[in-house]
């Protein structure tokens, strides 16, 4: 039985995930910073599937324990799926040093300590997958959220320099840009319908896109022009705009 | 802030929304003052689960045990009966007790204490229920059974979301030998023939009659008998069927993409509509096998049919009378929906078997349930109708209300007051439980 590990598994995207793999017949081991939220989560999946799952505390900011953390899970994946991000309200807290510190170290540093070590298992095992959330904010800075932009395109770039030193070793590696997403973030928001996915769909096209080794997915098709279109507009022209 | 409404898209309201995925979560949400209402899949028709503030159930879906000698599921409030059939058809397991669509909360459906096509010997869900936790007003969690906390139990099935929230349930799911109905559709060409079917379909698993409004003088109350039991492995003749006697094909999913214009519903279309569909049944018995979702969901394969009724909105009228007014109840009541005109794509009989229950909708006797497209007409014509209903000792259902006055309520409801005075108690110090229907129809201030 392969064995997918989901990272920050207590997300909407994640949940979806792990009930998209455990119904194709995965294992799973899922990590989350508040890992007793994973109880219920955990055994909704044994129940649903009959798969095994195991659950363990993950926290993306204690980097130099990554390496121990991982070479303490009794099962090593054969996929792995990187979920944990952290936003807040750019507006309210772009001068909160602390703030900013806590975005970069979460959904940049956090990421990149740990899919290091992840790599590096892969590696040298000449097999795995990788797959990481990243996000159409760090496709080009914009005033409303470039701090979480700017953490996220750090990770996009990280993802494509290491599928760049994996592809030969046998190593896939995946970047997931969603997009507007229908999830606990967002449900007092009205979102455009036809812009926003659902974290069902976002787990399809992952679980799809692992298959099928897709190295970039937009999970609505219409982002992937949209974000080209942004990153067209002339930098001088752009400044003036209020995005 | 966000737009909301439940199914019959009236009243539609701005309200602040937020879900949950751990009690703690829901507490602090308790913690805040003002009203608050549990929202599960917005499949009742009215303001049942609307307030200023709403809370989303539907994030706390995980299903937490499930014992396979027992059948016995214990899961959170905001799984879906979808959810359960998706996961547990295939296993051979069923619901105890399903409404019309799969696509409602096992919390909407213990709160609303629905029935399905099996009431006459099944009862209605809340009779399945083993076991619930709710959240009280104060963040307390009170574990209650038809033993422990029964009085807590007992307001809790049917008791609107008034009482708490329900955050799990534990109840016993049905073994199943195939994902099949035997189905038997009988045509009865009046109200006398429909009554007498019923009363003779009374050894079946399952029973309901779609029921043509339109249809006058003699032909009043024309109707299709539907009568089903779960079809065992010797039922099946398909030979896919056979090979696989638990899965079915997933349905094709149509969708109604946007509201439909007010002219597309009119008395004509109407008619025209309910002339085809009796006639597409031949005179007679019929019998035929067909899987669960044909059986029970016809609805659930057309996504959004609410919105076939326009901008405007719809409302489901049903009401129960009991079985000694019967015949003579129904047909005066039937008379006056057919002379009004304005009856519905869907109107749907049943008889219900007796049911004790503190503020339940079923009652032994025939229920009837039709769709209105908002109308000052249609207004009027339902004042008319309730003083009938209550004249013959009935009631209105309070899932598929969106409009019934507090006389009404009072008058019909036998235990309103006691009701009324438990809630009070309930919502004494910080957060209330209330819906706009509660302060409508006068539980809740
Ligand atoms: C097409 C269709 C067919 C139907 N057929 C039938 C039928 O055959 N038989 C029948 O009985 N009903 C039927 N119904 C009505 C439906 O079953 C009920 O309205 C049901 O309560 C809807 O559940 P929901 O999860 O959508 O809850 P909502 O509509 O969101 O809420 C309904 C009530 O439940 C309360 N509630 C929801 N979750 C909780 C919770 N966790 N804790 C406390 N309170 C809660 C709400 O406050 C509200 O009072 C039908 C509805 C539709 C749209």
């Amino acid at each position: 039985m392969k064995n997918v590990l989901i990272l920050g598994a207590t997300s909407d995207m994640a949940q979806a995930i792990a009930k998209k793999y455990a119904a194709e017949g995965w294992s799973l081991t899922l990590g989350a910073l508040e890992a007793d939220l994973l109880e219920p989560i955990a055994s909704d999946l044994k129940v649903r599937s009959g798969t095994e799952v195991l659950t363990f505390k993950f926290d993306a900011t204690d980097f130099s324990g990554h390496r121990k953390c991982y070479e303490s899970l009794p099962v090593k994946p054969d996929a792995v799926i990187a979920c944990f991000g952290y936003m807040s309200d750019q507006e309210k807290v772009r001068n909160d040093v602390e703030d900013i510190r806590q975005t970069i170290d979460i959904n940049f540093t956090g990421m990149a300590t740990i899919l290091s070590v992840i790599a590096e298992d892969f590696e040298q095992r000449g097999r795995g997958a990788i797959a990481a959330i990243s996000s159409v904010a760090g496709d080009r800075g914009r005033q409303s959220n470039y701090i979480y932009g700017s953490a996220k395109a750090g990770l996009s770039a990280f993802l494509g320099g290491l599928r760049n030193r994996l592809a030969e070793k046998g190593v896939h590696v995946m970047t997931v840009k969603p997009g507007f997403a229908r999830t606990k973030m967002t449900e007092n928001l009205e979102l455009p319908a036809a812009l926003t996915a659902s974290p069902e769909q976002i787990a399809e096209a992952v679980f799809q896109g692992l298959e099928k080794k897709k190295n970039v997915i937009y999970i609505l098709w219409m982002w992937r022009w949209i974000m080209l279109i942004i990153r067209c507009i002339p930098e001088f022209v752009f400044k003036k705009m209020k995005m | 802030m966000r737009k909301i409404s439940d199914w019959g898209n009236y009243p539609v309201i701005e309200a602040e929304v937020n879900g949950f995925d751990t009690t703690e979560q829901l507490k602090r949400q308790l913690e805040l003052p003002g009203d608050v209402i549990a929202f599960g899949n917005g499949r009742s028709y009215g303001d049942a689960s609307l307030q200023d503030r709403v809370i989303l159930t539907r994030r706390f879906n995980k299903f937490l045990s499930f014992d396979e000698s027992t059948g016995e599921l214990c899961c959170q409030a905001g799984v879906l009966l979808s959810e359960i059939l998706d996961v547990f058809v295939p296993h051979g397991w069923f619901l105890p007790v399903t409404p019309g669509t799969k696509l409602i909360t096992v919390g909407g459906a213990i709160a609303a204490d629905v029935h399905g096509k099996n009431h006459h010997v099944d009862g209605s869900f809340g009779q399945h229920v083993l076991r619930m936790d709710i959240m009280r007003n104060d963040g307390s969690v009170i574990s209650c059974s038809p033993t422990e906390n029964a009085e807590f139990f007992n307001i809790t099935v049917g008791g609107m979301g008034l009482s708490g929230i329900i955050l799990n349930a534990t109840f016993r799911l049905r073994k199943i030998e195939t994902a099949y109905i035997k189905e038997e559709t009988v045509r009865a060409a009046n109200l006398e023939e429909i009554m007498d079917g019923f009363e003779m379909s009374e050894d079946w698993t399952y029973s309901v009659a779609w029921i043509d409004c339109l249809a006058r003088g003699d032909a009043m109350g024309r109707s299709i008998l539907m009568r089903g039991e779960h079809a065992t492995t010797t039922d099946l003749v398909n030979q896919v069927h056979k090979n696989d006697p638990l899965t079915v094909k997933k349905g094709m999913h149509l969708g109604i993409p946007v509201n439909f214009p007010n002219f597309v519903l009119n008395p004509l279309s109407m008619k025209a509509f309910n002339f085809v569909y009796y006639n597409k049944t031949r005179p007679g018995k019929h019998e035929h096998v067909v899987d669960y979702n044909s059986f029970f969901y016809p609805l659930d394969a057309i996504a959004d049919w609410n919105r076939i009724y326009g901008k405007r909105g719809f409302t489901q009228y049903q009401f129960v009378i009991p079985k000694a007014a019967g015949r003579e109840g129904m047909r005066t009541i039937l008379k006056r929906i057919t002379d009004s005109g304005l009856g519905s794509f869907l109107a749907v009989l049943k008889l219900f078997g007796e049911q004790e229950s503190f503020m339940s909708f079923p009652m032994a006797g025939y229920t009837l349930a039709l769709d209105f497209p908002i109308s000052v007409k249609a207004m009027s014509l339902f004042k008319e109708l309730d003083a009938m209903v209550a004249d013959y000792g009935g009631r209105l259902y309070l899932a598929k209300d969106s409009r019934m006055d507090a006389e009404m309520f009072e008058k019909t409801y036998p235990n309103a007051d006691e009701f009324r005075q438990a809630i009070a108690l309930l919502n004494e110090g910080g957060t209330r439980f209330a819906s706009l229907q509660s302060k409508r129809i006068g539980i809740t201030g």
